[in-house]
């Protein structure tokens, strides 16, 4: 039958340059590792992205995948893994730990071949802090604990109980706590806080640096595309490897 | 960051709403100091209300303590500016 071929086939074919699921060997997750998006071949540049933690992840993640085209077309290799316990990990959320991240962000960027890595917010906490790179709004533990036991509270206030952050944090160093739908154990409570980004060699980029005239994805409640940012972010790290 | 006027307050508050929550500009526009934000709007839920806090606080650059955290806080858009304003000194 020679007729023209169907439009839907034009949208099927991702282009070349585009990302694909990739596995990556990771701790704690068997034998067959891990999903991650990645453009695997590319130039001088290996890019590990080291998303941000909890919701902010979720927010976050149009824009990291619009930055990923736009790295791939200019060239260079990009991989975005889905932290241990959230995404498509086949691990449980409650068993993570700030170092069970940091062991399966350095087990992906060894795997990659990643010669940078850009981490947003409190990724930045679990990023390897061997590898030059640039860090997007990074957090402190603390500021990434303060908004989820404030939901907290206030959730467990709407049903006229008394409670408040400091005597929930404790809680949650103690016996774990569910934040915001997470299951968190005690070990990931107690890491993030006080816990400070390490990254050495790593540049921190403050949004406003990045002159995109959109919100904030991560703190957007509705999460929406955020296409200048991701054009910026992609522009400032090509001129700067580049230098 | 730079000197908040009054002026200038309740339009940066509008605009804050409007990116925290993904409401539009006109909606935003249209909110008197009577409109309800918590409970009314179906984006405003515990978590949203922490976020919004957060945002708060990285843009206007104060600290809440544990005894603002409050729904009541958020009752109307009113009752919010009010607050900001009280935090800033304005009032």
């Amino acid at each position: 039958m020679a007729r023209s071929m169907p439009s839907w086939r034009a949208s099927w074919a991702m282009p070349e340059t585009g990302p694909l699921p990739l596995r990556w060997p990771c701790p704690g997750s068997g034998a067959d590792g891990e999903w991650a998006l990645a453009v695997p071949h590319g130039g001088a540049l290996r890019l590990l992205i080291v998303p941000p933690l909890f919701d902010e992840m979720n927010r976050t993640r149009h824009m990291l995948v619009a930055l990923m085209r736009h790295l791939g077309v200019a060239g260079h290799a990009v991989m975005l893994p889905d932290l241990p316990g959230c995404g498509e990990s086949v691990q449980q959320f409650a068993a993570q730990s700030l170092n069970a991240w940091r062991a399966a962000m350095a087990a992906a960027a060894q795997a990659f071949g990643a010669t940078h890595v850009l981490s947003l917010r409190g990724g930045a906490l679990v990023a390897p802090s061997n590898l030059p790179g640039w860090a997007l709004e990074p957090l402190g533990g603390d500021a990434v604990l303060r908004p989820l036991l404030r939901a907290a509270a206030l959730n467990l206030r709407a049903t006229g109980k008394q409670a408040n952050s400091a005597a929930l944090l404790e809680q949650g160093r103690q016996h774990g706590l569910t934040l915001a739908g997470y299951s968190c154990g005690a070990a990931l409570i107690a890491g993030l806080h006080g816990a400070q980004p390490a990254g050495e060699g790593q540049r921190a980029i403050a949004l406003a640096d990045l002159n995109a005239a959109e919100p904030a994805p991560w703190l957007r409640q509705e999460p929406a595309p955020a296409p200048a940012l991701a054009q910026a972010l992609a522009a400032r790290i090509v001129m700067d490897a580049r230098a | 960051m730079s000197q908040i006027t009054s002026a200038s307050l309740d339009a940066d508050l509008r605009a804050l709403l409007a990116d925290v929550l993904g409401l539009t500009a006109a909606r935003v526009a249209g909110f008197t100091e009577q409109t309800p934000l918590f409970g009314a709007l179906p984006e405003l839920d515990s978590m949203a209300v922490a976020g919004l806090f957060t945002a708060l606080e990285d843009r206007f650059g104060f600290i809440l303590e544990e005894d603002e955290i409050d729904g009541d806080l958020l009752e109307t858009y009113g009752a919010l500016h009010a607050f900001v304003a009280r935090k800033l000194g304005h009032a």
